[in-house]
């Protein structure tokens, strides 16, 4: 096993200080991994695509007005007080990022993925995307619009992507389970482009 | 602050690596950090995001690439606990050196000798306040981004300084992080998203970068005279 990094000593040394002076609880640790690994997911996210997709009035509101909608749910994780759903078309693509430190809708998809907080996506997504997106494996024809969506205040952003063709058979719970991650961020596509 | 955290835009950060595992945390001591935020805000040592999000900001530049995400945080968190005198610097990097830390690992916090005051707490949870007046901008609204600098904390990304766009929407009052971060209380200010074309942002076509900005941070264009 490799040595340990600096970061993880001083995180355990720091860990150590506080519990002695009583600052913090022993089960604190465990508390945050149950709740980030188990209550708290792009599951919640997938349920409001899912539904938005089968339920046109829900949809509605749910562009209108995503807090009141998430509010109804009681979905644990916070991170948004305000949620803006942002619906992708045939010729429009909507992308996520936070610049400046890493905001993201956690009640609705969970904590982010490593490369949404690394240095590359949050530097390149609001100067190059189409490049980027299509490094990342999501290549958008020339006359679709990206729209980028810097989360440079307390609002948190999700994107509503466009039900893959093919799917008229499956029911809410069943277009749930195709609904990935990425595609709420931006950097996927559930349905195969035509450029 | 154009700090290293500043990344909108910045030149060679090279290729996304999309690593990605099922698990939230990639080690225990990543959610070890996510819980000390928690008791840091419990300790008293802060009792607003605005402040943490800065300390993250100061943190040594070199941490802040090569540490990770609660990496960065760990350098928030320890930076205002010894602001806070909970903690001296001494006493966390001794107990580090006897769980096997070496002289001259890299440490990513920064505490300041002088610490800005801890300012008022809160007055609600949450960040949307009651304001008074009405928002200097409407949606359709042609503005213009200050083009200044600033030093201490703000949400005004370089990279989107001094630039035109348009009001998309608002939002109502915000606390306002530029003044909250530094103990000198919410100041809620009417917030705007604002959408930048990118031939604006970056001489190029083919996209829009939407921003959420406060008000303070905006002036509105006179008619047709922005030419220069």
């Amino acid at each position: 096993m490799s040595h340990p990094s600096p970061q993880a000593i001083r995180a355990e040394a720091l860990e150590a200080l506080l519990t002695e002076k009583g600052l913090l609880s022993s089960n604190a640790v465990d508390d945050v991994i149950n709740r980030y690994s188990e209550q708290v997911g792009p599951m919640n996210g997938a349920r409001l695509v899912a539904r938005a997709w089968v339920d046109p009035e829900f949809k509605e509101r749910l562009l209108a007005d995503a807090t009141a909608v998430v509010k109804e749910y009681d979905f644990d994780g916070g991170q948004c007080e305000k949620l803006v759903v942002v619906e992708n078309a045939d010729k429009v693509h909507n992308a996520v990022v936070c610049t400046l430190c890493s905001c993201y809708p956690w009640a609705v998809l969970g904590l982010p993925p490593k490369w949404y907080k690394d240095p590359a996506y949050r530097s390149r997504i609001v100067r190059e995307p189409r490049e980027l997106l299509a490094e990342m494996g999501l290549s958008l024809p020339e006359d679709v619009d990206i729209r980028v969506w810097d989360s440079s205040a307390e609002i948190r952003y999700m994107v509503l992507p466009v039900r893959p063709q093919g799917t008229e058979h499956l029911d809410e719970e069943a277009l749930a389970a195709l609904v990935s991650r990425d595609s709420m961020i931006g950097v996927d596509r559930l349905e195969t482009l035509r450029g | 602050m154009d700090g290293i955290h500043d990344l909108g835009g910045k030149p060679g950060y090279g290729a996304v690596e999309k690593r990605d595992t099922d698990k939230v945390f990639q080690d225990r001591w990543e959610a070890a950090v996510f819980a000390m935020v928690g008791a840091g805000v419990g300790a008293g040592a802060w009792s607003n995001t605005d402040r943490f999000r800065h300390a993250v900001e100061r943190i040594h530049p070199q941490a802040y690439l090569t540490q990770g995400y609660y990496g960065r945080w760990l350098g928030g968190v320890e930076t205002l606990l010894v602001e806070a005198g909970i903690f001296s610097q001494r006493e966390i990097s001794d107990r580090a050196l006897a769980l096997g830390a070496a002289e001259d690992d890299l440490i990513a916090a920064r505490p300041r000798q002088k610490p800005d005051p801890l300012g008022p707490k809160p007055i609600a949870s949450g960040s949307i306040r009651p304001i008074a007046g009405v928002p200097e901008f409407s949606p359709g609204d042609s503005v213009h981004t200050k083009a200044a600098p600033v030093a201490g904390h703000t949400r005004l990304p370089e990279y989107a300084r001094g630039k035109c766009g348009e009001i998309l929407a608002i939002h109502d009052g915000w606390i306002f992080p530029d003044t909250n971060a530094h103990g000198l209380g919410e100041q809620p200010k009417y917030l705007y998203t604002v959408r930048f074309t990118s031939e604006e942002l970056w001489q190029r076509a083919g996209f829009s970068v939407n921003l959420d900005l406060f008000e303070p941070y905006l002036s509105l264009n006179d008619n047709e005279d922005e030419a220069s």
